[in-house]
């Protein structure tokens, strides 16, 4: 019978812990502030609330007392906290360099059924009847604002010393005036019909050579690099040249892979692809370069989040085991101090809430310092990977204030779990037992 | 050996504190049994005795560039080289062109370079003498239902058959299994069809191949043989670039990530806070120890066997979580693989994980019980029983 029944309250405080922390997930930071809020308002105006604070208030004194141990729970948090965010921020940081590339005003056009620029091919009738159509903006000679380019990868040297590949982007005419983010930094642009190239400050960071007045052997012929060009996206891992150019070296003729389009405006988007789908001579699919980007990034970036996640939730069930050893020898050094405040008349509540406040404080402490440690050392750390396969992406991690946010969350979470079964031991104790002990 | 209860017993004096403990290492040896079999599975593809017998021969221009097929007879006349191969990119999906599977159009003769992969005769037999037949690997079979003998539409993201739509029509000839192989995983994901029925019905190549893969006859004289081949091409507008297998695959492999790094990003940041939660351990049971600790000396334990038998508590902690937490990972990667149906493949735990494993263990038993080890032999009998 009394087995049954602390088999029966075991469960229950499964289940309980388990809706919070479903419900914890979800909480957004108004919130926890809400809650926070409460807890304070308890504490200043109940009795028992008074109780818990007076208690916590020595339990947080005598922290000094128990440092080694109390540091177990600290960095084993901030271990959690900072590889979790680490790895979310590589995450986040390839997500937002690839999607950042898109917008909702410029369009691409692709043959249909093609996933990805390489795989293309638009013939120059296609391309032409595609740029006649009329929710292309134009600039102030009636030109059309698009530009046929041509996607090609290239081996170079890579800084490291082994051969990596780079994308060789063809551009058109307008091929800047699509994309007004794009800005030179160094040298000039590539003139039109000679070899020449541009560099994104993203290729130059990864591969060896590639700076203005110098040549580089792409096959077996000789570029110039003439310039440096920075746009904090995707397009930064790119080379740029006149697209004639390029489809002539790799002897593509006269078709291109994709057309970029600048619309007169973001609505017109739907319009411009009833446009091309209504044209029979066309078996293309228009998206604009946002959507396109985004799926671009979808499926790695997801991956990634959830590497991230997993590692995560392993490394948190051992850290909530360690907090959970630690706040049992806490509240068994303190099983006296504890067993006297509960003789003399304090209820079991404010002892629970005074034990999960000094864990909560310890995993809230571990968690900013996780989240620093991660900040510090990888905000702006540059990595690169195979986009696609075939050509070099650099992109720099992000730890956003979001990603800061879930990982102090997760901390709290486990400060939660690694507090509750001690505190509950604690308010649960036997008072004579306790006082009879040492 | 003979004090093996007297630790057992010291171990679990305080069985909640120790079982919590053991459940941490229990997730630090899970996730390094997960992370290290990625990491050597990835730093193994490729490399085992048939991969250093291929040469891959591709543009040096990039790998997406293609190459004449009429180079296949002259890499065939190059001294060393056995038997000449090629393949091309398909870029096939099936039911939506996100949905990419790995297809290749191969030449008749691609599988006789690859032993490692497994084909029953009967089957290779037909896929032989079928024109748009395929061979598919276990998985995707299993993935998608398939049966042999079935006719499937495969999409091109690349290439549009004959009559200019990018959809294609495949019998399933055989199967492809991996076998015990290493590279199992990706040989039963692959799908392979007819080069010849490709070329014909595609407008957009003529004779011309992705790249070519080579058998030499002796290892140890292969980088000859790759430069022989690179200098039949050369100042022609098609210059090739020629490594074995195993480069190739590495190089890729290197320019996607850096997964040496990360893994050893993470399992340095987990050890590290494991060394410090068992060192806490370890030294609060030291600690309340210290009069029992006194009574062995007393009665004539000398220091030298009690800073023994304290590292061997901490190295048997360490070892019991860290062997349950690898058997764990060991345990767990054949179940994810079937719960998910073969989409995810966890990579099984070699011999080199569990002995780097269990090296780790020890090593950090004994560095965790290091400090309460010596401050246990340090121990001065009079003060400790006296309780100062």
């Amino acid at each position: 019978m009394r087995m049954l029944r602390s088999f029966l309250r075991g469960l229950l405080l499964f289940a309980v812990l388990a809706v919070f922390l479903a419900a914890w997930i979800l909480l957004p930071w108004q919130g926890l502030l809400a809650l926070a809020l409460a807890l304070a308002l308890w504490m200043a105006l109940t009795r028992s609330g008074r109780q818990a604070a007076s208690v916590t208030w020595v339990g947080v004194g005598t922290l000094r007392q128990r440092l080694g141990a109390s540091s177990v729970v600290v960095v084993g948090i901030a271990g959690v906290v900072g590889v979790l965010v680490a790895l979310l921020a590589m995450a986040e940081g390839y997500r937002h360099t690839v999607s950042s590339s898109g917008s909702t005003d410029t369009a691409i056009v692709l043959r249909g059924g093609s996933s990805a620029e390489l795989m293309s091919v638009l013939s120059r009738d296609a391309i032409t009847v595609i740029e006649r159509a009329p929710e292309i903006a134009r600039d102030a000679e009636g030109r059309p604002l698009s530009s046929a380019e041509i996607v090609v990868s290239a081996n170079l040297p890579r800084r490291d010393g082994d051969e990596g590949s780079v994308s060789l982007r063809g551009v058109g005419p307008m091929g800047w005036a699509v994309r007004p983010e794009v800005r030179l930094v160094e040298g000039r642009r590539f003139e039109p019909g000679r070899r020449e190239l541009v560099a994104g400050r993203g290729a130059q960071r990864q591969f060896s050579g590639l700076e203005p007045g110098r040549t580089v052997r792409l096959g077996n012929q000789v570029w110039t690099v003439v310039g440096i060009f920075d746009s904090n996206d995707a397009m930064a891992s790119e080379m740029w040249a006149d697209a004639e150019v390029v489809a002539s070296s790799y002897r593509r003729g006269s078709s291109r892979g994709a057309v970029f389009a600048a619309l007169t405006d973001p609505k017109a988007f739907n319009a411009f692809k009833a446009t091309l789908a209504a044209d029979p001579r066309l078996q293309v699919e228009a998206e604009t370069t946002l959507d396109y980007f985004s799926r671009q990034s979808e499926q790695l970036s997801k991956v990634l989040r959830w590497i991230g996640i997993v590692v995560g939730s392993i490394m948190a069930v051992g850290a909530v085991f360690g907090a959970l050893n630690t706040m049992f020898a806490t509240v068994a050094a303190r099983a006296r101090e504890i067993a006297t405040l509960r003789a003399i008349g304090f209820r079991g509540a404010p002892v629970v809430v005074a034990v999960m406040l000094e864990t909560m404080l310890l995993a809230l402490l571990g968690g900013i310092l996780g989240g620093l440690l991660a900040w510090l050392v990888f905000n702006g750390y540059t990595a690169s990977t195979l986009a696609g396969g075939v050509a070099t992406l650099d992109f720099e991690f992000r730890v956003s204030p979001g990603l800061l946010w879930e990982g102090l969350k997760w901390a709290l979470a486990i400060g939660f779990v690694g507090g509750l079964f001690p505190a509950l031991r604690a308010a649960t104790l036997p008072v004579t037992d306790a006082l009879r002990a040492m | 050996m003979k004090y093996f209860h007297l630790v057992w017993a010291a171990l679990f004096r305080r069985k909640t504190r120790t079982l919590l403990t053991l459940a941490s290492i229990l997730a630090a040896f899970l996730l390094f049994g997960m992370l290290d079999g990625v990491r050597s599975t990835f730093a193994q593809v490729g490399r085992n005795a048939d991969g250093a017998q291929r040469l891959q021969t591709v543009s040096k221009m990039s790998i997406v560039e293609t190459l004449p097929l009429s180079l296949a007879p002259r890499i065939a006349q190059v001294p060393n080289i056995e038997a000449v191969t090629w393949a091309n990119w398909f870029g096939g999906a099936y039911q939506n062109p996100r949905n990419q599977l790995f297809t290749f159009a191969v030449a008749d003769n691609y599988l006789d370079l690859y032993p490692e992969v497994q084909v029953d005769p009967a089957q290779l037999a037909k896929w032989k003498a079928t024109r748009n037949g395929i061979l598919v690997g276990e998985a995707m079979m299993r993935r998608f239902g398939w049966e042999p003998g079935q006719t499937i539409p495969l999409q091109s993201t690349i290439f549009p058959n004959s009559d200019g739509s990018l959809n294609w029509a495949f019998e399933i000839a055989g199967v492809l299994s991996g076998g015990e192989s290493d590279s199992a995983a990706f040989t039963e994901a692959l799908i392979l069809m007819h080069y010849d029925y490709f070329e014909e019905a595609t407008p957009y190549v003529d004779n011309t191949v992705g790249w070519y893969i080579s058998r030499v006859s002796d290892v140890n004289r292969s980088d000859a043989a790759a430069r022989t081949i690179d200098a039949l091409s050369q100042n022609s507008p098609h210059e090739t670039r020629t490594m074995n297998e195993q480069a190739a695959f590495a190089a890729q492999l290197k320019q996607m990530a850096d997964i040496g790094l990360i893994v050893g990003s993470i399992m340095g940041a987990v050890f590290f806070t494991l060394l410090l939660l068992t060192g806490n351990t370890m030294a609060q049971a030291v600690r309340e120890r210290t009069s029992e600790l006194a009574v062995l000396k007393t009665i004539g334990f000398s220091s030298g066997s009690v800073l023994a038998m304290v590292l061997a508590e901490s190295v048997l902690l360490v070892l019991i979580g860290g062997v349950l937490g690898l058997g764990l990972a060991a345990a767990l990667g054949p179940v994810v693989g079937a719960a998910s149906n073969g989409v995810i493949n966890l990579p099984p735990i070699g011999w080199s994980s569990w002995a780097l494993g269990l090296g780790l263990m020890v090593a950090i038993g004994l560095l965790v019980g290091a400090l309460p080890a010596v401050r246990a032999m340090r121990l001065n009998i009079v003060d400790a029983l006296a309780g100062r």
